[in-house]
């Protein structure tokens, strides 16, 4: 059990490392014009709960989506050619890297403005409560996002209404370059302010997506539909610069040694050590798979077509 | 428009008893409230107030007997949550109405409904949308004041993806509530304050149609489009020019401001060949410039006979003293005024048509404090 938890945690992360990482080698050619917000080194916690949320659970997501939508089962093809602004993107290009949804899987969309979609993810927990369906919904957001008004009204309306929401923020300390200790007080734990409001509110700081997944498992009661919301704290890093493929260590906003101390924490070096029961073979041939699966989506985003211009002026209302 | 009568004689001061047969602005919305959930058994409504005593001045009355606490409820005061809340329930197919005492407190909601209601299904490929009412009362009068009493439909006219709807009479109140709740795009509902003790004729519910704007006067000389609450001003006006100066004006309620009626609008302006737009809201960048632009673009240049006027509130914050707002609203003398200037007759300085007293209220039935 544990082994086929510890191989899909470990595809889940090389997964979304490898798509971060193409996306990154492709930007310099232009063909993915708008602004696109890597998750590379942040996979720990979206690959944790790709094998914690349900089919049926809702999430929701900001600006650096691409491994939630991905970790909640989104089309990769579909992301890909919506990066591109094709036709066949998820939102018909009419959204871009910081606009997916896919359906299918719930994802139920990830918007630009920091806590945009913090109340909108409690909507969905409410609306779970009305039809009685006992879908969990889980949003995804930064420590930014918890400087922002609408996380605690977010967060209050959840507790006073018992919701079966998830609120999973994942602290990388930066706001963009603004780092934590020019936007909070320097001895703050977000967890604890945020039991304060009267949430049960867990943290943990291991980068292992494998403890990610126990602890999660541990503290997430499916079966209690009714016991109201959960706030989780995590830390993770981000590698490459706040929206972009570079690195950007030289502008001078965070210290060489803050990021090498990051780098050695990998989540993918993490659960690939893990990998022990498989011999390198089947590792490789696991990569290849997957590797494979990514060189097609951007081949059929690449070679799908734009949509056309007059569907610019379509879509504004629904029928 | 026959059930209109009764405004054509306005008896802003009477408050009279509710014949079995009469239904009031502010139970019409009751009423529209009690159908759309009954019809829809996932909808939901809720909003400050909505299930305190006073019942959003008897709106939400006895929804919650009925329908249970479950889908109306009562909320903590964060206006952006709200929204955001109905963003999420409408994308699982739970319809929301939210109720807001005055318009100037969702105003702390504009993130979620400019960036995320209105947007939604544009930005995510039409998959998905979002069929959401909001109900904003807004008001004027009783020293309301700076942040009481703000008429900002043209804010969320100027947004595409949003609708907007302000309804002046009862039965097209609780008609337009009904066809917006059933909208698939979010709507905002614009209530005015002084329109909630208006009552006429009742008519039956019927099949649910677009909201349109409506002729509710006939006339020749010229037209006025006018929006919810000054159309009862502009129907005052139409009165006292009939009677004193043979003119005769057709009313056009707006009822629908986003999406605009234009063919409506046109088709009256061909006969009348002049314009005057009343608009509740500021004067800058209003509906009413709008809908001139519109009427004088429509590639008939000479469909007026000379340029249409725009009536609306000065450029300045609503003041809270009696005595500030004195003169200070507009109302039936502005319109008159602006018809003879248009029409170019001369004032007779003789005939008056007398402003109610108290002007700071809608009749003596509203005895404040909001």
């Amino acid at each position: 059990m544990n082994k086929k938890i510890i191989t899909e945690l470990f595809k889940e992360v090389f997964r979304t490392r490898t798509v971060e990482e193409e996306i990154a080698k492709r930007y310099k050619d232009g063909h993915m014009r708008c602004p696109t917000h890597l998750s590379i080194g942040q996979e720990a916690v979206p690959a944790a709960l790709s094998l914690i949320m349900r089919k049926n659970d809702f999430a929701v997501s900001s600006h650096r989506a691409h491994a939630h939508y991905l970790a909640k089962g989104g089309s990769l093809k579909r992301m890909i050619a919506e990066i591109y602004g094709k036709e066949t993107g998820c939102s018909k290009g009419k959204g871009g890297s910081m606009h997916l949804i896919d359906l299918a899987s719930n994802f139920m969309g990830s918007t630009a403005i920091v806590g945009n979609t913090i109340p909108i993810g409690v909507g969905l927990g409410l609306s779970s409560i009305i039809k009685n369906k006992k879908q969990f919904s889980f949003i995804f957001f930064g420590d930014g996002a918890v400087e922002e008004g609408v996380f605690y009204e977010s967060v209050n309306f959840a507790i006073v209404k018992k919701l079966p929401v998830i609120f999973i923020c994942e602290n990388n300390f930066y706001s963009v370059y603004s780092p934590l200790e020019v936007r909070q007080p320097k001895k703050r734990k977000i967890h604890k302010m945020v039991s304060g409001l009267g949430i049960r509110s867990f943290y943990n700081e291991s980068d292992d997506p494998y403890v990610l997944y126990k602890f999660l498992e541990k503290k997430i009661d499916f079966n209690n539909f009714n016991s109201g919301p959960y706030f989780f704290e995590f830390k993770n890093y981000r590698w490459r610069e706040h929206c972009g493929p570079n690195y950007d260590n030289d502008i001078g906003y965070r210290k060489k040694n803050e990021f090498e101390y990051w780098i050695k924490k990998d989540p993918l070096i993490k659960i690939k050590r893990r990998l022990n029961f498989l011999s390198k073979k089947k590792i490789e041939f696991l990569e290849k798979k997957i590797k494979k699966e990514i060189t097609d989506a951007f081949s059929y985003a690449e070679s799908s077509k734009f949509p056309n211009p007059k569907e610019a002026y379509k879509g504004v209302y629904a029928k | 428009m026959q059930s209109h009568q009764n405004f054509l004689i306005p008896k802003r001061h009477i408050r009279e008893f509710m014949q079995n047969n009469e239904i009031s602005y502010s139970s019409s919305i009751n009423e529209a409230l009690k159908y759309s959930m009954k019809k829809d058994k996932n909808m939901i409504c809720y909003g400050l107030g909505v299930t305190d005593p006073k019942e959003i001045f008897s709106t939400t009355k006895d929804l919650v007997k009925i329908f249970g606490s479950k889908r109306v409820f009562d909320v903590p005061t964060s206006e952006n949550v709200l929204t955001g809340i109905s963003i999420g329930a409408a994308l699982n197919n739970v319809r929301s109405v939210v109720s807001h005492q005055r318009l100037d407190f969702f105003l702390l909601a504009m993130d979620q409904l400019v960036n995320s209601a209105a947007k939604w299904h544009y930005m995510f490929g039409s998959k998905a949308s979002v069929p959401i009412t909001i109900r904003l009362i807004i008001g004027r009068g009783w020293g309301q004041g700076p942040t009481h009493s703000q008429n900002l439909q043209s804010w969320f006219n100027h947004i595409p993806g949003l609708k907007v709807v302000m309804p002046t009479f009862a039965n097209d109140a609780r008609d337009a509530l009904i066809s917006s709740i059933f909208d698939p795009n979010p709507v905002l509902f614009l209530e005015h304050r002084w329109l909630h003790e208006n009552k006429e004729k009742k008519i039956k519910i019927g099949k649910i149609k677009k909201i349109k704007s409506k002729i509710c006067s006939k006339g020749k000389d010229i037209t006025i489009v006018s929006t919810s609450y000054l159309t009862i001003e502009a129907l005052r006006a139409a009165k006292f020019l009939k009677k004193n100066y043979n003119i005769s004006a057709e009313i056009i309620d707006l009822i629908s401001i986003k999406p605009l009626d234009l063919n409506t609008i046109l088709k009256s302006v061909k006969k009348t060949k002049n314009l005057i737009v009343a608009d509740t809201g500021f004067s800058t960048g209003s509906i009413a410039s709008d809908i001139i632009y519109e009427v004088m673009n429509s590639n008939k240049k000479s469909i007026v006979k000379s340029f249409p006027k725009k009536i609306a509130m000065p450029d300045v914050p609503e003041p809270t003293s009696y005595g500030l707002t004195k003169n200070f609203y507009v109302g039936a003398n502005k319109i008159t005024d602006e018809v003879l200037k248009i029409l170019n007759i001369k004032k007779n300085k003789e005939l008056i048509l007398k402003e109610p007293i108290p002007h700071d209220v809608p009749g003596n039935w509203f005895k404040g404090p909001f």
